[in-house]
């Protein structure tokens, strides 16, 4: 342990930080005029995202130099390994606080509107037409079709056809962690391509389920509180796939440079982490937005 | 250590004193404490103020006892020596237990007074309010009586930057139409708004309860004596927040009936509804 | 190897010079010093605006603001104190502390915390430049409760993109801190042999990476409800106003103990310093520390008492607030026996960690007044909780800052501060604090209702009183930037230890402390 610590690898300097900075900024205030309806706010919001590429290739860019340059020791790679599992805790927190909504509404807010328990009275002064029952789009029927009616994607079809792809892509990127723990270059690249297809799948999938959702069931994210609940879940689920994904092509494209080694590949096992977690979270989602 | 420093301290003190007696005017209202309660259950929240804080007094007592007793001993000026224990299981223990029985023992009584005030059962009267940006309506649908509550024209032309108005007794918790209830009977609220959160309180009657659009709260109060209980609105709801008065006026029950007789028949609620404007639940608060 | 040798080969100093160098930086040191004087400068930003509220509230009747930017000053000044002030001040302490406590030649990730630094300035850039826009900036009192939050004009989404940005830079230091401390001590430190100061961070980082999220995504819901139709908290479509409540203070209430738990680390390294005598009770000062973490995730609806809540609801949530009292007192105690029989001294940062143990406590016990819940119906939205949760943040959390300031300062400039003008400093903040502060416990008990910017007239007195100690606190502050900038231009040198005999690694390296120290681990 003793001898590591001396060469704990210290940058001297860099600017990627200050351009990740600024690329926030632009996009905030991008994101803020587009939303407020100024002119010129989705092309601000596209050039803070264009800086924000720059300075990934340029940042991870460097990392990875420095890596093959062998500036990193097993203290280093700690690090690394340990920042990442934090940042995933950190989405988990988000994401929780999307699955407490969830619950709340569920089990508490829509009840109440429907007079239990304590929204007796709320019930019977402000919303006596109301029966509480899932889903809902609430006593003001917000959002659906001209009846204020909508209707829900069952489990059973393309969600479960989900699961079996992403559980399947968890198994893909495993068989090809383990391949890469072994030295299997073939496998491993094949491991890897594979779970970028079947990530691809569930994206296009996702599509298909969302365009039917808005045109055929009148479910959108407007739609009262399952709506909102629905696609705020599922579509933040999305967008990390998505993330994943790029994450993942990336890691591809290393691999055929003959990046990673069956000792180091820290850049690997955080795509790899990140896959797991998306996993997770979809399981959660469709144990309690779909089947239940 | 150099004594003209060790004197700077006091110096100050003697200023700030000095300040805080120059500040108050001579009629100065110097509340202190908790105002006296016009309901049985207020009494009963105002002891319960009492025993809190004569707990924490004491323990305050102890605690900035101790610690200035430990100042004056164990000053390396005076030559004190360090002792070198750095822990003690069994005090560790005692001061740990010590005050979980004492916050047990504060937790009952808090309990029980938590029971007895959500009990809004078998009430004689019901009121719905509702709060608006920024007035209150009061409905007595046993009656069918209905009107908005506004600040009187006195305070409002009072309340503008500069105005530089003398300002009366009950400036800010002055109304046109005061809520009317009959004393000595359980009055039931049921609390919503028509547009954000607002709470109505009357400090008074020891009730404060938040006004939520979309859901009905309920609270209750029984006012002890006849009399005229003044309140606020108490959750920020935008820029008329500090204008929004409550003010319950409290009947013996013979002239309560008497009053609510004369709104139902003079019809005063379809006037107080037509003249006030509804406020809008969306766009900047500025005005 | 000496340093000498290793100076050879590495730069010795900043690798860049001028704007550059602070732009760039990957030092902790570096990093460390940003980090303090932007949580300076924000102080004073805050502080203005609460002298603005304060001028207001000075007399009854409507003289200087228009209530609407009456409003705007409430919620700026608690998002520019919270966010901008105590928050970076912390992780000011921790970049300059962390690494020299544990022996660590840097953080463990320092790019990375170039990054979490370098997201502030903008972002309060976006929050501040909300004054100036239609409608104005934000008026909905920080904890941003909808529906009143969603009146706000062009602001709104600026004041969500802000926050989103203030939670990211927030993680990304929570995790470096994380990191650095479970990855980078020294051989031979273990965990129980870490300071207290280190330890009472490693907790509040993980509270940060738990509540910060969750802060995200609560704003991230408003802005989806204002913009995109959805409904979380519209009842019409079977969401509930109520439910932000719950998600906000499920980030809020741990968030103040994210203000509170590096105080408690401050004060366990001062108070043993100057009683030349180790902490007492160090095993139960982490226990105590870990508790009050992990009760602080289960007593969030103590802010709610008045919203309509399920009695039971209410009884647990009192009942697990009350019981944060205890850890608590554990640590007031441990203090107390770490005075006990010691060899006492009274310099200007022990002086500052007095008057917050005192003062602290006295904060606590309004606060569990608060937790009562049948008192709270009387307490709650009045100047008493103002008045609570000042006496934590204010004579609690921004005396520990300045404490460690006091204590650390000679460390990082390699000159003492002016000692005399430190005590003034220390009195008259002292003083006057209390002048600002504890007037309002009365009016709050006399029901003056807090956010208002005009009130009746029977709270005229205690106001005026408060609006003076206001003014008061706010000018000795100047003169605390005045002993900084002196200490920093020169003074008496300075020896490694600084003071009698401090126990901790960081009093090993020269003073000033070299750009680069712990290049080879120290043992411990
Ligand atoms: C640093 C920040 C900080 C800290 C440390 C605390 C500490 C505590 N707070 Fe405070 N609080 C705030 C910041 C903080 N608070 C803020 C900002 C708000 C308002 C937010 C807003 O609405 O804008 C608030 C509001 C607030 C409320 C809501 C009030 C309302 O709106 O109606 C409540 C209610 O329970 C509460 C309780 C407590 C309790 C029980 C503690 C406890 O942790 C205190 C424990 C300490 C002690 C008790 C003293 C020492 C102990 C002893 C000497 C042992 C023996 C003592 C006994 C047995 C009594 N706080
Ligand atoms: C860490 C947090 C923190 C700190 C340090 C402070 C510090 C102070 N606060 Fe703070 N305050 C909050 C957090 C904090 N506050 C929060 C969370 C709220 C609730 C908001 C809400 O309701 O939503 C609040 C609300 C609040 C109110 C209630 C407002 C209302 O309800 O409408 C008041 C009123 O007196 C007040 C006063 C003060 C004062 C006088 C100080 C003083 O200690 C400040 C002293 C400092 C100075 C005065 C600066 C000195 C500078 C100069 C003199 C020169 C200025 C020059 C330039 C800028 C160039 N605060
Ligand atoms: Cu209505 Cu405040
Ligand atoms: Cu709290």
């Amino acid at each position: 342990m003793a001898n590591t610590k001396a060469d704990y690898y210290v940058p001297h300097g860099s600017p990627w930080p200050v351009v990740a900075s600024v690329s926030m900024f632009v996009m905030a205030l991008g994101g803020a005029m587009w939303l407020n309806g100024t002119g010129g706010g989705r092309t601000v919001l596209l050039l803070g995202l264009a800086g924000l590429t720059v300075m990934m290739f340029g940042w991870l860019g460097a990392v990875i130099r420095e890596n093959i340059a062998g500036l990193y020791s097993g203290q280093v790679d700690a690090s690394f390994r340990q920042g990442m599992a934090w940042f995933i805790f950190s989405e988990v927190m988000f994401f929780f606080a999307f699955f407490g909504a969830l619950f709340y509404a569920r089990t508490l807010a829509v009840p109440w509107l429907g007079g239990e328990g304590a929204g007796e009275a709320t019930n019977s002064v402000l919303w006596p037409e109301f029966d509480a029952s899932w889903p809902t789009n609430g006593p003001g029927a917000i959002g659906g079709n001209a009846q204020g009616g909508f209707e829900t994607i069952g489990w059973s079809g393309l969600p479960l056809l989900n699961t079996a792809l992403l559980l399947a892509s968890s198994v893909t990127i495993t068989i090809a962690h383990h391949a890469l723990k072994n030295n299997n270059r073939l496998l491993l690249n094949i491991g890897t391509l594979l779970t970028i297809v079947l990530g691809g799948v569930f994206l296009y999938v996702q599509g298909v389920e969302y365009a039917h959702a808005y045109q055929d069931l009148d479910l959108r994210l407007s739609t009262g509180i399952y709506g909102s609940t629905f696609f705020m879940l599922t579509g933040f689920h999305g967008a990390h796939v998505t993330l994943g994904l790029i994450m993942l092509i990336v890691t591809w494209l290393r691999i055929l440079r003959g990046h990673f080694t069956p000792r180091e590949h820290f850049g690997f096992q955080a795509v790899s982490w990140y896959w797991h977690f998306v996993d997770v979270v979809w399981v959660c989602l469709f144990i309690f937005v779909y089947v239940l | 250590m150099n004594r003209s420093k060790a004197y700077s301290g006091w110096i100050i003190a003697a200023l700030a004193a000095t300040t805080l007696c120059a500040a108050g005017p001579a009629a100065a209202e110097w509340a202190l404490d908790f105002p006296a309660s016009a309901t049985e259950l207020g009494g009963k929240i105002r002891g319960l103020h009492h025993t809190a804080l004569i707990i924490c007094v004491v323990i305050g007592v102890i605690v900035f006892g101790v610690l200035g007793y430990s100042l004056m001993k164990f000053r390396k000026s005076q030559g004190a020596q360090p002792a070198k224990f750095s822990h003690s299981t069994k005090a560790e223990v005692i001061w740990t237990v010590i005050p979980v029985l004492i916050l047990v023992g504060l937790a009952i009584p808090s309990a029980r007074v938590l029971i007895e005030m959500e009990d809004t059962q078998s009430a004689d009267l019901r009121v719905v309010v509702t709060g608006y940006q920024w007035k209150w309506r009061y409905e007595y649908p046993d009656h069918g009586i209905s009107f908005f509550s506004n600040m009187t024209e006195e305070s409002k032309a009072a309340a503008i930057v500069g105005a530089g108005h003398e300002l009366h007794e009950h400036y800010l918790r002055d109304v046109d139409n005061p809520m009317v209830v009959p004393a000595g009977r359980k009055v039931k609220l049921q609390l919503t708004s028509n547009d954000v959160i607002h709470a109505w309180w009357i400090p008074d009657l020891y009730v404060k309860r938040d006004a939520v659009p979309g859901t009905i709260n309920e609270t209750w109060f029984e006012v002890g004596e006849p009399g005229v209980y003044r309140g606020q609105c108490a959750e920020l709801c935008g820029r008329g927040h500090g204008f929004m008065p409550i003010v319950v006026e409290a009947l013996p029950p013979e002239e309560f009936d008497a009053w609510a007789a004369a709104q139902t028949m003079a019809g005063s609620s379809e006037t107080a509804l037509k003249t006030a404007s509804v406020a809008v639940a969306s766009g900047p608060n500025a005005q | 190897m000496s340093d000498s040798t290793h100076a050879a080969e590495h730069h010795d100093g900043p690798h860049a010079k001028g704007l550059w160098r602070w732009l760039t930086t990957t030092n902790h040191k570096d990093i460390g010093t940003l980090y303090l004087v932007f949580s300076l400068v924000m102080f004073l930003v805050g502080g203005a605006m609460a002298l603005i509220i304060r001028s207001e509230l000075f007399q009854p009747g409507l003289q200087l603001v228009d209530p609407h930017f009456f409003n705007q000053m409430t919620t700026m000044h608690a998002l520019v104190m919270i966010f901008g002030a105590l928050m970076p001040a912390f992780v000011g302490l921790a970049n300059w502390q962390i690494p020299l406590m544990v022996g660590a030649p840097d953080m463990a990730l320092p790019r990375m915390n170039n990054w979490s630094f370098w997201i502030l300035p903008p972002a309060f850039l976006l929050l501040i430049a909300t004054l100036f826009m239609p409608g104005g900036a934000p008026a909905g009192g920080w904890t941003l409760y909808p529906p009143l939050i969603l009146q706000t004009g062009e602001a709104f989404p600026f004041v969500v993109f802000s926050l989103h940005l203030l939670g990211a830079s927030s993680i990304l230091g929570a995790i470096n801190i994380i990191v650095t401390i479970t990855n980078m001590r020294a051989p031979g430190m273990g965990f129980m042999k870490m300071p207290m100061f280190v330890w009472t961070w490693l907790i509040t980082a993980y509270l940060l990476i738990g509540a910060m999220p969750v802060l995200a995504g609560a704003i991230t819901m408003l802005l989806t409800d204002r913009y995109f139709g959805t409904t979380f908290f519209l009842a019409a479509g079977g969401g509930d106003p109520v439910m932000f409540q719950h998600i906000f203070w499920f980030f809020g209430h741990p968030e103040v103990y994210i203000l509170i738990l590096p105080a408690f680390g401050i004060i366990s390294q001062i108070i043993p310093t100057f009683s030349r005598k180790p902490l007492f009770g160090y095993t139960s000062m982490v226990v105590a520390t870990s508790a009050i973490a992990f009760l602080s995730y289960v007593v969030w609806a103590h802010h709610m008492f008045t919203t309509g809540m399920p009695q039971a609801g209410m009884l647990f949530f009192m009942i697990s607030t009350m019981f944060i009292a205890v850890p608590t007192g554990v640590k007031i105690f441990n203090w107390l026996a770490t005075l006990w029989r010691g060899s006492i001294s009274f310099e200007t940062p022990m002086l500052f960690a007095l008057a917050f143990v005192i003062l602290f406590t006295i904060g606590g016990f309004s606060g569990l007044m608060l937790a009562l819940v049948p008192a709270d119906i009387q307490y709650h939205d009045t100047y008493f909780v103002v008045a609570h949760f000042h006496y934590v943040l204010v004579p609690g959390a921004i005396f520990s800052v300045i404490a460690a300031v006091y204590y650390w300062l000679p460390k990082w400039t390699g000159h003492r501060y002016d000692e005399t003008l430190g005590k003034w400093h220390f009195w008259l903040s002292t003083i006057f604090v209390n002048v600002l502060f504890f007037p309002q416990h009365f009016l709050g008990l006399a029901s003056m209702p807090r956010r208002i910017p005009d009130y009746s007239v029977q709270f005229t007195e205690f106001n005026m009183i408060s609006s003076i100690g206001a003014f008061g606190f706010g000018l000795s502050q100047l003169l605390f930037v005045w002993v900084l900038v002196k200490c920093v231009r020169g003074g008496a040198k300075a020896s490694a230890k600084v003071w009698d005999e401090p126990n901790g690694l960081e009093w090993t390296v020269p003073s000033p402390a070299p750009y680069h120290t712990f290049e080879t681990p120290p043992k411990v």
